[in-house]
């Protein structure tokens, strides 16, 4: 069944800096899916995992986390931290027999790269593929 | 502290799954410091207790609370602040709380959210060991201030067993053998000769094996 996933990402002002070339138009001409929803925050270390549970209480079928790189985040462990509040969340989903990948955490260099659309396609195809949110 | 730890919420959501209207009720005292109860857990677990239940077809509200701690009457009686709102309770307190609620509200139904594991401290960010069985005949004194009852896992009262090796103890390698611990820091004390003398055999009537046990001092009953 084809369907068009609500999808939302979250991510760190340094790994989404593109989404404001342009006045985000750029994204958009770069092909990054419209059915995903972005919200910036300061540092993925400050997601609280309530965060990422609420946006599956929103409606969405797949949500995900982008950060620096665990070797060189702007704030050190931020990524490292927000990696391990997903991983809770993933688990969680796991205990009600929800599959575990509706949610990922990816880590992507900073500034402007092709990696971070790409991550957004591969969630996108992978939510697709997966279906409709169970909850 | 008490230490506790979520229940599997498989094991969670067949327990309220009948129910209507779930106040989930967290406990501001230990479990709030030990990260498993507190009003910030107890917040996850109402998010994932809705999605549970949703997700296998149930409809319920699930409103959150908290109380200063639930082991205290006082405390208890301002569960009235959500009279109407809950065909039952969620506890995210430890046993003592889900038992204080039983005890003084005899019409509402509470279930555990979770497992209550051992007395303990943080050894670290995120690390709880356990370090006291409340055996109610403390013998710290006779041991460098190291429990032999809680962190020997023959709790014994004259080690160490031949089991210890390398300072590590049979069960798992991973633990330390509490008895090697002893006899160093004992060392370091210049106190070891103290360890010479047999302990006798145990009096344990005082360790909860004579039934449930009450502490009452009469300076502070009204
Ligand atoms: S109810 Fe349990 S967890 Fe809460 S303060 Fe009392 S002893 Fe600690
Ligand atoms: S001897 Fe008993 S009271 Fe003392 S620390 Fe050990 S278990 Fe607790």
């Amino acid at each position: 069944m084809s369907f068009t996933p609500d999808i939302r990402l979250f991510s760190c002002h340094y790994t989404s800096q593109q989404s404001c070339v342009g006045e985000g138009r750029e994204l958009q001409e770069l092909g990054f899916p419209e059915n995903v929803r972005l919200s910036r925050v300061n540092c993925t270390g400050k997601l609280e995992e309530i965060t990422l549970l609420k946006a599956f209480e929103d409606g969405a079928d797949g949500v995900y986390v982008v950060g620096c790189p665990t070797d060189s985040c702007h704030n050190l462990q931020g990524s490292q931290r927000a990696a391990k509040r997903v991983e809770a969340v993933r688990q969680a989903l796991g205990e009600m027999d929800v599959e575990p990948d509706r949610i990922r955490m990816y880590h992507l260099p900073r500034g402007l790269h092709p990696e971070f659309i790409d991550a957004a396609r591969e969630m996108n195809q992978r939510i697709q593929e997966m279906g409709p949110s169970p909850f | 502290m008490i230490v506790a730890e979520r229940k599997p919420l498989a094991e969670i959501l067949e327990m309220v799954k009948d129910c209507k209207k779930i106040l989930v009720l967290a406990c501001r005292g230990c479990v709030t410091v030990c990260s498993a109860g507190g009003e910030r857990e107890a917040e996850i677990l109402a998010s994932l207790v809705r999605l549970g239940l949703k997700k296998n077809g149930c409809r319920a509200e699930v409103i959150e609370g908290s109380l200063v701690r639930q082991c205290d009457k006082e405390y208890i009686d301002a569960i009235d602040e959500w009279q109407g709102q809950y065909d039952a309770i969620l506890s995210t307190a430890c046993g003592v709380g889900v038992n204080f609620i039983a005890n003084l509200r005899p019409t509402d139904n509470v279930y555990p959210a979770l497992n209550t594991t051992f007395f303990g401290g943080s050894a670290e960010q995120g690390v709880w060991s356990e370090q006291c069985a409340g055996c109610g005949n403390c013998v710290l004194h006779l041991t460098g201030g190291l429990c032999p009852v809680a962190r020997c896992a023959k709790s014994l009262m004259n080690g160490p067993c031949g089991g210890s090796v390398d300072g590590h103890c049979e069960i798992n390698p991973s633990v330390d053998c509490v008895w090697q611990m002893i006899y160093d820091r004992m060392g370091r004390l210049d106190r070891r000769q103290e360890l010479t003398a047999a302990a006798p055999i145990r009096d344990w009537s005082t360790a909860g094996h004579g039934g449930p046990r009450k502490r009452i001092r009469d300076d502070l009953t009204v």
